[in-house]
């Protein structure tokens, strides 16, 4: 095993230790951390495979993670209040069961990055970045106005939505799915990297001419990992808004698109626990900084100043070196 | 020499006031190797990217294998067997000389929407990458990253990608430049056995090359073609060696 693929494996490992040992020392709010970690690290996931794979700099990746919270705050507010989604032209009722949920959470942000990223990848450099921002400012200034699921205030639900078979309102066991999800699209994004789809859509950002010269498109290579980035994106905003019981605009705002770009830059462009590494740092940097003072992000800021300038491949990159190329 | 492969009809290409193509006709015959030379500036990389499918001409056509290609995109008239290379090497650097032949084989192949397989566990592509590898002398390389190769291995590496397409013709921009004599000689004997499989379009700057392997020449001034004929013809046309040729150490 490679240097990179251990550091990993310790990763996972102490991930999923910590909610663990918190379970039997019975420290709930160890477990909400870590659980916090394991979703917005999915995020980072979603959008390490458009901007690490794919060289997309999307900063609009809160759109998506949005999209897949309001899928979870709709969904569930209806169930709760025995209210239907819709009556006319066919009746959609709301629904308090997960996979349902996580479904529509995929889908609808599936389909929102299809159509940003039908528009914006026609641009690149500068332009992509502030036409995703700009996609994801509409969203976010949709739900301020969307009176009817709460507007600023967003909404709230009263008991997490449950998954067949288990008790979700036990912690650990909600970290479990939580951990299984990330784990699984951590399995995809390594499969994916070095299939064909992945080699030729990494072939497209170093030379885009090459590509186009042995007969491949890479419109729609981009336009594939997009739209699977947004829906992973997606399927972390639902687990989030599951976390919290409750969603906002907050999770639609450009804040939330630079934190989830953050997690990838401090963890490691296009290194497979990237994310993982960024967002547990992240979390733990708000966690024990923000401790002494609300003004925690002038360190973060430092951080990451310090990262870009100095360690290109993140926390990954300074842990386990360059990435090899596949033999 | 039968039907051309390739054929230009009255393209021309104008940015502002500048012709960069005015007017050129020139076809690519089976089996032949036909030389496009000229002065820095005479307009050559704006014909390439033209039939290569980069740039729109604005007036005339360019016919491929019988078909009207002149509103087709690079990648179509790639997916039609046009193997081009490059004359500042276009190719993926943080990847192996092996992915990048690999990426090739993918092309041509096609099946690029394979999301779990490892490209390169897949056996018959990496048959199609090696033999490409080999053919142009780059086996032992096979696993260096491409920015570790030296710029006359890339040369070769751009040649193998092309291959990796079993092209039916070829369009090649400077495949000598920077291989040194020795390189430049085996890469001359190369595309000398290479013309049987499919005719080459060659622009390049090395004139012994040229005249070694052009069956036919091309000469571009100022967007035009002056002259199109056999090494000798083009040796001893007047207009030629006032415009070009006199100004060359031949």
């Amino acid at each position: 095993m490679s240097r990179e693929g251990l550091i990993n494996l310790v990763l996972a490992a102490i991930l999923l230790a910590v909610p663990i040992w918190a379970h039997f020392a019975d420290e709930p709010f160890i477990i909400t951390l870590s659980t916090k970690v394991a979703i917005l690290a999915l995020a980072g996931v979603g959008l390490n495979l458009a901007l690490g794979l794919g060289g997309l700099v999307s900063f609009g990746h809160a759109a998506y993670f949005g999209i897949g919270g309001y899928a979870m705050g709709i969904l569930a507010s209806h169930a709760q209040d025995y209210t239907p989604f819709m009556e006319w032209p066919f009746l959609i009722e709301g629904t308090n069961q997960m996979p349902v949920i996580w479904l529509v959470a995929v889908v609808m942000s599936g389909l929102a990055a299809l159509a940003i990223g039908m528009l914006s990848l026609r641009t690149s450099g500068i332009f992509f970045i502030m036409i995703t921002l700009a996609f994801g400012q509409m969203f976010y200034y949709f739900a301020i106005s969307w009176t009817a699921y709460g507007g600023e205030d967003g909404v709230s639900i009263y008991v997490r939505n449950e998954f067949p078979g288990l008790n979700t309102l036990d912690a650990i066991q909600f970290f479990a799915l939580a951990f299984i999800a990330l784990m699984l699209a951590l399995i995809f994004s390594s499969r994916l990297a070095k299939s064909r789809f992945g080699l030729a859509l990494t072939a497209a950002r170093q030379a885009e001419q090459r590509v186009e010269t042995v007969g491949i498109k890479p419109f729609q290579l981009r336009l594939t990992i997009f739209v699977i980035s947004g829906m992973i994106t997606g399927l972390a905003g639902a687990l989030m808004a599951d976390l919290n019981r409750f969603v906002s605009p907050v999770m639609l705002s450009w804040q939330t698109s630079g934190e989830i770009m953050i997690f990838v830059i401090l963890g490691g462009v296009a290194r497979l626990f990237g994310p993982v590494a960024g967002a547990a740092l992240f979390i733990l940097m708000e966690h024990i900084l923000g401790g002494f003072s609300e003004f925690w992000h002038g360190w973060l800021g430092l951080l990451l100043l310090i990262i870009v300038l100095f360690a290109r491949g993140g926390l990954i990159g300074l842990l386990a070196g360059k990435e090899k190329a596949d033999g | 020499m039968g039907e051309p492969v390739l054929s230009i009809a009255n393209v021309s290409k104008s940015f502002g006031a500048l012709k960069a193509s005015d007017d050129v006709s020139l076809d690519l015959r089976p089996g032949e190797i036909h030389a496009l030379i000229g002065p820095n500036g005479a307009g050559k990389s704006t014909l390439i990217a033209q039939i290569a499918g980069g740039l729109k001409p604005d007036a005339g056509s360019i016919r491929f294998l019988g078909n009207d290609v002149t509103h087709l995109d690079t990648v179509g008239r790639a997916k039609l067997g046009l193997g081009r290379t490059f004359q500042v090497s276009a190719l993926a650097m943080e990847y192996t000389a092996l992915q990048n032949a690999v990426l090739g084989a993918m092309g041509a192949s096609g099946g690029v929407f394979r999301f779990f397989r490892r490209a390169l566990k897949d056996q018959g592509l990496r048959d199609v990458a090696e033999q490409a590898l080999a053919r142009v002398g780059l086996s032992d390389q096979a696993g260096t990253v491409t920015s570790e190769l030296s710029h006359g291995q890339r040369r070769q590496l751009e040649v193998a990608v092309a291959l990796t397409l079993n092209p039916k013709a070829f369009l090649m921009d400077e495949p000598m430049a920077g291989l040194g004599e020795a390189g430049s000689k085996e890469m001359t004997g190369f595309l000398d056995s290479l013309r049987a499989e499919a005719p080459i379009l060659l622009v390049e700057h090395d004139m012994d090359a040229v005249f070694t392997l052009a069956d036919r020449i091309s000469v571009l001034v100022y967007g035009r073609v002056i002259a199109t004929g056999t090494a000798d013809e083009i040796r001893n046309d007047p207009e030629v060696r006032r415009a070009y040729l006199g100004e060359e150490d031949e």
